[in-house]
């Protein structure tokens, strides 16, 4: 079951979400920099990697719709609960600490990253914890 | 958390954790979190498991 179908399918929606991630990025930083388009078709550009992003969300969502194992939907949770929690609380600091002037901006995009590392820190406390690190690592 | 004896009555039928997680349709990790105590199963798992042994549900897990 470690390879279990909803596995599978999560691992495919997770690699052409990055596959489409990279590109889309790549490609609009090659374009927009160079202002080789312009009006509508940059903003399309700009908004491909943040849809990509959201893919691997969706790929995370439907992981835990498609898990059929009740403990290793529960690990997949867990690990949302704790990138979650990583997430809102770094930026919720860095907001604060932005406002007063002591930290640079940081784009919010950042937030998306620091979740998936969050997520993925949630995996490593569910083998500390459950033994195992579960489906979504 | 409850305590259990999935381990005894895997053992006394010779099963592995894979044997009794394929009889589940479960992943051997929720054999092994159950059988050590990391994880209740849910109600319609838990009897499953005493259909799957024939036994009725407090004769395997018990209340700590």
């Amino acid at each position: 079951m470690a390879h279990s179908s909803p596995r599978r399918r999560y691992l495919g929606r997770l690699g052409s979400s990055m596959v489409i991630y990279v590109a889309s990025l790549c490609a609009a930083k090659y374009v927009i920099s160079r202002d080789l388009v312009e009006g509508p078709i940059v903003w399309i550009l700009g908004l491909i990697p943040g849809l990509a992003v959201v893919g691997i969300f969706y790929a995370i969502a439907m992981l835990i719709i498609e898990q059929k194992d009740e403990f290793m939907r529960m690990l997949i949770v867990r690990q949302t609960l704790i990138g979650t929690a990583v997430a809102l609380s770094i930026s919720t600091f860095w907001g604060f600490l932005e406002n007063f002037g002591l930290v640079a901006h940081v784009d919010s995009y950042w937030i998306a990253f620091i979740w998936f590392f969050g997520f993925g820190f949630g995996g490593f406390i569910n083998r500390i914890t459950h033994g195992t690190w579960g489906d979504g690592c | 958390m409850l305590k259990n004896r999935l381990k005894v009555l895997r053992a006394e039928r010779n099963w592995s954790q894979l044997d009794l997680a394929r009889n589940l349709e479960v992943s051997r990790q929720s054999v092994n979190a159950i059988e050590t105590g990391k994880y209740d199963p849910s109600l319609p798992l838990a009897f499953r498991i005493a259909e799957l042994f024939g036994l009725p549900i407090e004769e395997i897990f018990l209340r700590d």
